[in-house]
C-alpha cells in the first residue's frame, strides 16, 4: 500500500515539475541582451579599488598615508610609497634622545609640521589588481574614507602588468580628464 | 508492357519519390528541432536562447550544420574503422524506412504495407545496435559503457512498448497504419487515447527511453560518460547520430500520433496539418520532459521498467484480451 501510495506522490511531483517548468516557460527573459542591453545597477559593481580625491582638489588624495590599509589587506596587494617633507630653510642638526644629548653621526633637518601633526606626503599607491579578492577590508577600515570601490565594469587586460595600477597616478590623470561615464 | 509499368516502375517510382521526400522531411525537421529544443531550453531557463544568427537566431542550425560538416573527421587509434564509420550510417538509414509506412495525411502515405507497425518497431530495433557498435568501436571506455547502458535499456524498454502497441493492434484488429487511423475516424473520443490511456502511457515513457531522450539520456550521460557512446566522433559523424536521435523522435511522435491520437483525424477539418500538429505537439512535450526532469540512475531506470511498466502493460494487454472476448 505504501509503494503505491509513494508511486502516486512520486509521480504528481513529476507533473508539479511539469508545472514549474511550464510557467517559467512562459515567463518574461531574466538575462540582459549585452551589446544591446546593459543592466541599470552598475553603481553596485565592485571594481578595484581607488582613491578618493578631496572635495576641493580633484587631483589630491584624501589620504593621509597612515599605511591601514596597506596593514590590513590580506593579500598584500597595496604598496604605499611616501616620504615625510622637511624644513628646507632650518639647518641640519643632528638628532637628539633627550634633550641636549645628540645622537652621534646623525644629522638632519626637522620634519615639517601642519599644526602639531607631522606632515607625510603620498607619492605612491600602487595596487596589485591580480592579487586582490575584493574583500572590502582596506575600504572599511581607511579612516578618512580615502578608498572607494571603482566601477570600471570593462577592465580587461592580457598581462599581468595590466592590472598593476599607481592609483595615484591614475587619480591625477582622472582628475583633469572629462568625468568618464559608465552607463 | 503496360504490365511491367504497372506494377513495377510506378511502385519503384512510388518508393524514390516517397524516400526522397521524407529524407528532405527529416533533414528540415532535424534543422528545425535543434533551433526548437535550444529556444525551449532557452525560455525554460528564462533566457532568450540562440538570438545572434539570423533574425532571432534562425540561421543558428544551419550554421551549426556547416560547422558540422566542415570538421575534421577523427577516429581514435586503435578503432575498428569499418564498425566505426558504419556505425552513423547505421543509426541513420533505418528512420527512412521507419517513416515510410506512416500516413502523414489521408493521401499522403510513402508506402502503404499491411504489417506497417511491425515495419517500424524492427526498424528502429537497428539504432540500438548502431550505437552497440559505435561504443564497442570507439575502443574508448566511456563509449564502451554508453554502449552497454544504450543495449540495456533499449532491450528493456522494448518489451513495454511492445505490449502497449499490441494492445492498439487487439483493439483494432490490425498491423497496418491506414486502418489505425481509420479506426480513430469517429470523433474525438473514438481516439485510442481515450480508449486506452493507460496504454498510451506506457508508450510514451517507453518511447522516451528508446530514443534516449532525458531523463533516460544514459547512453550518454554527459556527467558521467563525457558523451557515451559518441564520445569519439566528431564532424559529421556525431551530425549523422544527432540528426538520427531527432529523426527517432520525429518517428516514435508520429507513431504514437498514429496509433494513439487519431493520425490525421481531427475533430475539425480532418487532414495532414493535424498529423503534423500531434508530431510536434509530443515532440514539444518531449523537450519539456527533458528541461524538467534529471536524468535517472542506471538501476531506477531499469527498476521503472521492470517492477513497474512491464506488468502495467502486461495487465493492460490481459484486460484488453478479455473485455474484447466479452464483447465479441
Ligand atoms: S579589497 Fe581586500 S584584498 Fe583588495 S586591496 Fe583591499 S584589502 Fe586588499
Ligand atoms: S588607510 Fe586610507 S588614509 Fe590610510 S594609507 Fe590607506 S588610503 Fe591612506
Amino acid at each position: 500500500m505504501t509503494t503505491i501510495r509513494k508511486t502516486l506522490n512520486g509521480l504528481w511531483s513529476l507533473i508539479v515539475g511539469l508545472k514549474v517548468t511550464g510557467k517559467e516557460f512562459c515567463k518574461p527573459w531574466l538575462t540582459v541582451h549585452y551589446p544591446r542591453q546593459e543592466v541599470n545597477n552598475l553603481n553596485t559593481y565592485r571594481g578595484h579599488i581607488e582613491l578618493v580625491s578631496l572635495s576641493d582638489d580633484p587631483g589630491k588624495p584624501k589620504c593621509v598615508v597612515c599605511r591601514r590599509c596597506e596593514e590590513i589587506c590580506p593579500s598584500d596587494c597595496i604598496r604605499i610609497e611616501m616620504h615625510t617633507p622637511e624644513e628646507s630653510h632650518l639647518p641640519d642638526r643632528p638628532l637628539m634622545l633627550i634633550s641636549g644629548v645628540p645622537l652621534a653621526g646623525s644629522v638632519a633637518k626637522d620634519p615639517l609640521c601642519e599644526g602639531d601633526k607631522l606632515l607625510r606626503v603620498l607619492d605612491g599607491f600602487y595596487l596589485n589588481y591580480n592579487m586582490c579578492s575584493l574583500c572590502g577590508l582596506c575600504v572599511q577600515n581607511c579612516p578618512v574614507s580615502s578608498l572607494t570601490f571603482s566601477q570600471e565594469v570593462y577592465l580587461a587586460g592580457q598581462k599581468r602588468s595590466d592590472f598593476e595600477f599607481d592609483l595615484l597616478q591614475r587619480l591625477q590623470e582622472d582628475a583633469y580628464k572629462p568625468i568618464k561615464s559608465y552607463h | 508492357m503496360t504490365q511491367i509499368l504497372q506494377y513495377l516502375v510506378m511502385p519503384l517510382v512510388h518508393i524514390v519519390v516517397a524516400l526522397a521526400a521524407i529524407l528532405t522531411f527529416i533533414a528540415l525537421n532535424g534543422l528545425i528541432l535543434v533551433y526548437v529544443e535550444r529556444k525551449v531550453a532557452g525560455f525554460i531557463q528564462r533566457r532568450p536562447g540562440p538570438y545572434e544568427v539570423g533574425p532571432q537566431g534562425l540561421l543558428q542550425p544551419l550554421a551549426d550544420a556547416l560547422k558540422l560538416m566542415a570538421k575534421q573527421l577523427v577516429m581514435p587509434r586503435g578503432a575498428d574503422s569499418i564498425l566505426f564509420w558504419a556505425a552513423p550510417l547505421l543509426s541513420f538509414t533505418p528512420v527512412a524506412i521507419c517513416l515510410m509506412p506512416i500516413p502523414f495525411g489521408p493521401n499522403l502515405t510513402g508506402w502503404n504495407v499491411n504489417l506497417g507497425i511491425l515495419l517500424v518497431l524492427a526498424f528502429s530495433g537497428l539504432n540500438v545496435l548502431a550505437l552497440c557498435l559505435a561504443g564497442w568501436s570507439s575502443n574508448n571506455k566511456y563509449s564502451l559503457l554508453g554502449a552497454a547502458r544504450a543495449v540495456a535499456q533499449s532491450v528493456a524498454y522494448e518489451i513495454p512498448l511492445l505490449l502497449s502497441v499490441l494492445c492498439i493492434a487487439f483493439t483494432t484488429g490490425s498491423l497496418n497504419f491506414a486502418d489505425v487511423t481509420a479506426s480513430q475516424s469517429h470523433g474525438l473520443f473514438s481516439w485510442n487515447i481515450f480508449v486506452q490511456p493507460l496504454a498510451f502511457l506506457i508508450f510514451f515513457i517507453a518511447a522516451l527511453a528508446e530514443t534516449n531522450r532525458a531523463p533516460f539520456d544514459l547512453p550518454e550521460a554527459e556527467s558521467e560518460l563525457t558523451a557515451g557512446f559518441h564520445t569519439e566522433y566528431s564532424g559529421m559523424g556525431f551530425g549523422l547520430f544527432f540528426l538520427a536521435e531527432y529523426s527517432y523522435m520525429i518517428v516514435v511522435s508520429a507513431v504514437g500520433s498514429v496509433l494513439f491520437l487519431g493520425g490525421w483525424n481531427g475533430p475539425f477539418l480532418s487532414g495532414h496539418w493535424w498529423m503534423l500538429g500531434k508530431i510536434y505537439a509530443l515532440i514539444l512535450v518531449m523537450m519539456w520532459f527533458r528541461w524538467t526532469y534529471p536524468r535517472v540512475r542506471f538501476d531506477q531506470l531499469l527498476n521503472i521498467c521492470w517492477k513497474w511498466l512491464i506488468p502495467l502493460s502486461l495487465m493492460n494487454l490481459l484486460g484488453t484480451a478479455l473485455i474484447i472476448n466479452l464483447v465479441r
